[in-house]
């Protein structure tokens, strides 16, 4: 393998990384404060592509002049907002009437909310899938020599970037973020302190769907063809690149992202690209043997 | 049935518990299961087709990851099927009923849809499917059963080596493969080649398998051999696409389906490759160039027919297509179309609806002109005629070349 | 009364009875037939992952895993290795037959319980929800070898399988499991299971080794799965890799539920009555005077799935059959009642 073509996989592999760790970031958020695995984030995701694609046609058209840049930056806006209160809608109904029970419990719910969502959206969008339309220019970058970096791949690790950086101001600077980490260390006692256990929640899943409808949006400009079912595979990628990275843990959720984009990306260039699929299963099993807490978790030691 | 499963079943309750089996216990049994069972018996009743119609089965994938072959094909099917009771219908005026049943594109499926269709709807024939691995599940079941089964789409050859009452409409993959790998050769004048193919489809493997045992045989070189999982799954193919520029080849094939070609082309493109891809009848379809557009200008597949086609049997369907559906067809909806329309001719050939008569009358089919082509039926019972090369050109498919079988 | 030989008797009768009914099977609608066999084999895998899921406490989403290999290796034997063994035994006869099946029904079995330790051991270290994400793991990955294996078919799948499998077959390997699950469950030993779900720390605390149990919990429920795959491939004729995939764990988790988790006869009925709506949902997509709508959402199977699973789960987590006997306390119950065990039988 050439050093340009070395380098050029690592490039793949960060900007297929970066997807991850956007979806991977909302998981982490939900488990670190209620400590279970929503099965239907991967489907918020396909709902925020299908936003996108229903939202374009219809917003796009009013931005001309000077005022067109600003017309996929609303759109990306307005179906993080859908999205936030379709995951505050699917918390209410769904998982809040199950909050004293057995996580299992939940977590069976969440499976039949990931169905729903996923075969609801084949009988509502239809089973075929749909050609997203070009919010923006999607071409190669110039001056980078025999390396290729595209418009979409920069934009999707920029707002990665930011939508990190903005989370991680809004948990450990803000007075909502405080009361997550709260609730996250002992909810009796962050409920006994004041602390309005349900708005929490709430505003949660709110934050971690509308990262998941800005990543639905940025993965359907790279990869412009968009069904109901394409919510499934990057959600459990992304569960497992939240788990690499340390469950609850937001660098955490970045790092394990961009790590399983990298392997991903030189296993399908390898001579195993046919078992490219079972990879990110088998990291899970390792780490989960290995090192159960993660890169950035913490073991917490059981209480008898 | 019923009566023995619950006789097997109490012994547990029995057993168990010291709990009598008392009224409690077998209301709700009364309720979830024999009721249940009476109203499928009462609407299978109800269901029963007139005597005088003619009743052909259908399986397609209508739900499911592959929902969309089994739609078009089916849409076909309703199409030949108005057109020939519009005709004054079979058999002196008999009227052909088709039952439909979904498979949800699952295997598993197919063996209790297509037995529901040959025993309870007594279907004399049975169309389907277009996926080979739901065709080769359903053919041992219309074999022994002796009813004719036509496929409208499964190019894996072992479909119809399942038994003597199964055929296809379609051209076979060791042809299609061998079509692009001769084309590569003679009209591209390609000597290296990087193969893409799609590692959960056997339809991709067969045709790269054709492909590339042609193609060496004949002095090319495949310089790259990859693969992705289609279905929707893979949705980034730059890794392997990085690889295979680094073998500089001439042309790539990639074998697919046009949910994932029209990326791979828009991959391929920003990452400079601007050789020309190839592909098969996997890639028929409106939204191959919506999903790939410009990235695909200068790609060829082959493929069943061309919209294009100025012959008027052709310009026909199309126009009748979009008047019924509103959309434009793809590869498989003649093909469903065509598998009907032969199968109406050959029961009328054989005047009868016995499965033996309609068999034997459509392995003696010969130059019927179907939509997707001239179309003999062979000793193997495959469909023998020629393919179609289409160029992508400004977002549209254009009409290249004819390859002769 | 004595329940335990009465168990015995109802397992022989079963037997018998399957038998019986199997030599009419040729007067059955080819249909009905392959919908009362494929019953049979979603009981015996309702029944084995309800020993993991429902008394062990544990949870897989990987089931059709399992049975993708006792699917996959009974196939390979009975198609490539009948015509040696039927030579040995002098020609293809009733008993020989017999033998095959068995032996390769059994061959599946234990291959799948060999991979039902390799996931089992994960279970030592994990629970709950991080348990449930690594068997749906494994059953992928399972999934994907046999994709890769071009011994089997890999993607085009795996045909020509003789049909070996009826209604004895069927429904004696139903009653043989119901029976050998009830009288684990009821035996000493058995409980064991019920204390690990119940409280890991105090069955330790007594003596029961949890580790042993989990252990043992999915062994035998891969090997259940295992046999109803070597059921499923010897009575479809052709099986492919993408047949066992989640959907169709999600599948055997919802009769598990819909059963009661921890309730042999309700999970029983559960498989029964699932297996039968699916198949009369067919009839309703097909019902012309129902309005499109309903046909269509009829059609579509899934979302009925999905509904199911949540309403379930929000008003009767204890599942449709809660009045069927269980053992202990149902996992998705909110109130934890302790109530004693039904007297043992002396």
């Amino acid at each position: 393998m050439s050093s340009t073509e070395f380098i050029q996989q690592l490039i793949n592999g960060l900007s297929l990384g970066a997807f991850y760790a956007l979806i991977a970031l909302g998981y982490t958020m939900v488990y670190g404060v209620l400590r279970f695995i929503n099965f239907a984030h991967g489907d918020v995701f396909m709902i925020g592509a299908f936003c996108g694609y229903y939202l374009s046609p219809r917003l796009l058209p009013h931005f001309t002049g000077w005022l067109t840049p600003l017309g996929p930056v609303t759109v990306l806006i307005l179906t993080m907002l859908i999205c936030a209160l379709l995951g505050i809608t699917i918390e209410k109904l769904a998982y809040r009437p199950l909050r004293s029970r057995p996580k299992l419990t939940v977590l069976i719910t969440a499976i039949g909310v990931s169905l729903f969502l996923e075969y609801g959206g084949q009988f509502v969008f239809g089973a075929d899938p749909k050609s997203f339309p070009e919010l923006m220019p999607d071409r190669a970058l110039e001056g980078t020599g025999a390396l290729t970096i595209t418009t979409t791949q920069l934009a999707a690790f920029i707002v990665t970037v930011i939508l990190l950086v903005a989370l991680t101001l809004i948990v450990k600077r803000t007075r909502l973020g405080m009361a997550m980490r709260a609730l996250s260390n002992n909810p009796t006692a962050a409920a006994l302190m004041g602390i309005n256990v349900d708005t929490v929640i709430s505003f949660t899943f709110g934050l971690g769907s509308a990262l998941a409808g800005a990543a639905g949006i940025l993965f359907a400009l790279s990869y412009p063809s968009i069904d109901p079912l394409m919510g499934l595979l990057p959600g459990i990628k992304a569960f497992v690149a939240a788990v690499l990275g340390g469950i609850g843990s937001i660098p955490g959720a970045a790092i394990g992202g961009i790590i399983l984009g990298v392997v991903e990306t030189f296993v399908g260039a390898s001579a195993f690209s046919t078992y490219r699929d079972a990879i990110a299963f088998s990291l899970l099993i390792v780490i989960l043997l290995v090192r159960p807490a993660g890169i950035f978790g913490r073991v917490q030691p059981e209480k008898v | 049935m019923i009566l023995f499963l619950c006789l097997t079943e109490p012994f547990e309750l029995r057993a168990s518990h010291a709990q009598a089996i008392g009224w409690a216990t077998v209301k709700p049994f009364i309720r979830y299961i024999l009721v249940p069972v009476l109203f499928a018996t009462g609407g299978l009743l109800a269901r029963q087709a007139r005597a005088q119609d003619i009743v052909v089965g259908e399986f397609a994938s209508l739900t499911g990851s592959e929902a969309t072959f089994g739609v078009s094909s089916s849409n076909g099917v309703e199409l030949a099927k108005e057109e020939i009771n519009n005709a004054g219908g079979l058999l002196g005026g008999r009227k052909i009923k088709v039952i439909m049943e979904d498979d949800q594109s699952r295997p598993g499926q197919p063996s209790a849809a297509v037995k529901k269709l040959v025993a309870n709807d007594k279907a004399i024939a049975i169309v389907g499917e277009i996926a080979s691995s739901r065709s080769l599940e359903a053919a041992p079941i219309c074999q022994n059963a002796k009813i004719p089964m036509v496929s409208p789409g499964s190019t894996n050859p072992s479909v119809t080596e399942k038994g003597d009452y199964i055929f296809r409409v379609c051209f076979i993959d060791p042809f299609q493969g061998t079509v692009m790998a001769k084309f590569a050769l003679d009209n591209l004048h390609a000597k290296k080649i990087a193969i893409l193919q799609d590692v959960k489809s056997d339809y991709s493997k067969g045709l790269a398998q054709f492909f590339r045992e042609y193609f060496t045989s004949h002095g090319g070189q495949i310089v790259t051999d990859l693969s992705y999982t289609g279905g929707g799954t893979d949705k980034d193919f730059r890794a392997q696409l990085t690889k295979i520029k680094t073998g500089q080849p001439d042309a790539i094939f990639v074998p697919g389906y046009y949910t994932e070609a029209g990326l791979i082309a828009k991959q391929a493109r920003s990452l400079g490759i601007k050789v020309p891809l190839l592909g098969g009848d996997g890639w028929d379809s409106p939204k191959l160039t919506e999903i790939g557009g410009a990235a695909l200008d200068g790609c060829y597949f082959s493929t069943h027919f061309s919209v294009q086609d100025k012959n008027a049997k052709v310009q026909d369907f199309v126009k009748k297509y979009q008047a019924k559906f509103r959309a434009v067809p793809d590869g498989m909806a003649p093909l469903g179309y065509d598998a009907m329309m032969i199968l109406g001719q050959a029961i009328n050939t054989a005047s009868s609806t016995d499965g033996t008569k309609i068999r034997d009358a459509l392995a003696s089919v010969k130059d019927y002109p179907g939509v997707t082509g001239n179309i003999t039926i062979d000793e193997k019972r495959n469909a023998k005629k020629a393919a179609v090369v289409l160029e992508v050109k400004g977002s549209k498919t254009n009409f290249f070349a004819t390859v002769p079988p | 009364m004595n329940y335990r030989h009465i168990k015995k008797w109802l397992l022989l009768a079963a037997i018998i009875l399957s038998g019986f009914a199997s030599h009419f099977s040729d007067a059955i609608n080819a249909y009905y037939l392959q919908v009362v066999i494929f019953i049979g084999i979603n009981i015996i895998l309702a029944v084995g992952l309800n020993l993991i899921n429902g008394y062990t406490g544990q949870f897989s989403l990987g089931h059709a895993g399992f049975m993708a290999i006792g699917a996959y290796v009974s196939a390979y034997l009975s198609n490539e290795h009948s015509a040696g063994f039927f030579h040995a035994l002098g020609g293809a006869s009733f008993f020989s037959v017999a033998a095959l099946f068995l032996g390769v029904l059994i061959a599946g079995g234990l291959a799948a319980a060999v991979a039902g330790l390799i996931v089992g051991v994960p279970s030592l270290r994990l629970k709950g929800d991080y348990l449930a994400i690594v068997t749906l793991g494994f059953g992928e990955i399972i999934r994907v070898v046999i994709q890769n294996t071009d011994a089997v078919g890999g993607p085009r799948g795996y045909g020509g399988i003789a049909s070996y499998t009826t209604l004895f077959w069927t429904y004696s390997i139903v009653a043989i499991t119901i029976y050998v699950v009830v009288s684990l469950i009821d035996s000493t030993y058995g409980r064991g299971f019920l204390t690990v779900r119940d409280d890991a720390v105090a069955a330790e605390a007594v003596g029961i080794n949890p580790t042993r149990y989990k252990v043992t919990a999915f062994v035998l429920g891969a090997f259940f799965a295992g046999i109803a795959g070597g059921l499923y491939a010897h009575s479809t004729t052709y099986i492919n890799p993408s047949g066992f995939d989640f959907q169709r764990s999600i599948e055997i988790v919802i009769m598990v539920i819909l059963g009661g988790m921890g309730s042999t006869a309700g999970v029983t009925f559960a498989a029964i009555l699932l297996t039968l709506l699916l198949e009369y949902l067919r009839f309703v997509s097909g019902y012309q005077w129902l309005p499109e709508i309903v046909r269509r959402i009829a059609a579509n199977r899934v979302i009925i799935y999905s509904l199911v699973l949540i309403a379930l789960m929000l008003l009767r987590p204890q599942g449709l059959f809660g009045w069927l006997p269980r053992r202990g306390v149902p996992v998705g119950s909110a109130r934890v009642k302790r109530t004693k065990l039904p007297p043992h039988a002396p």
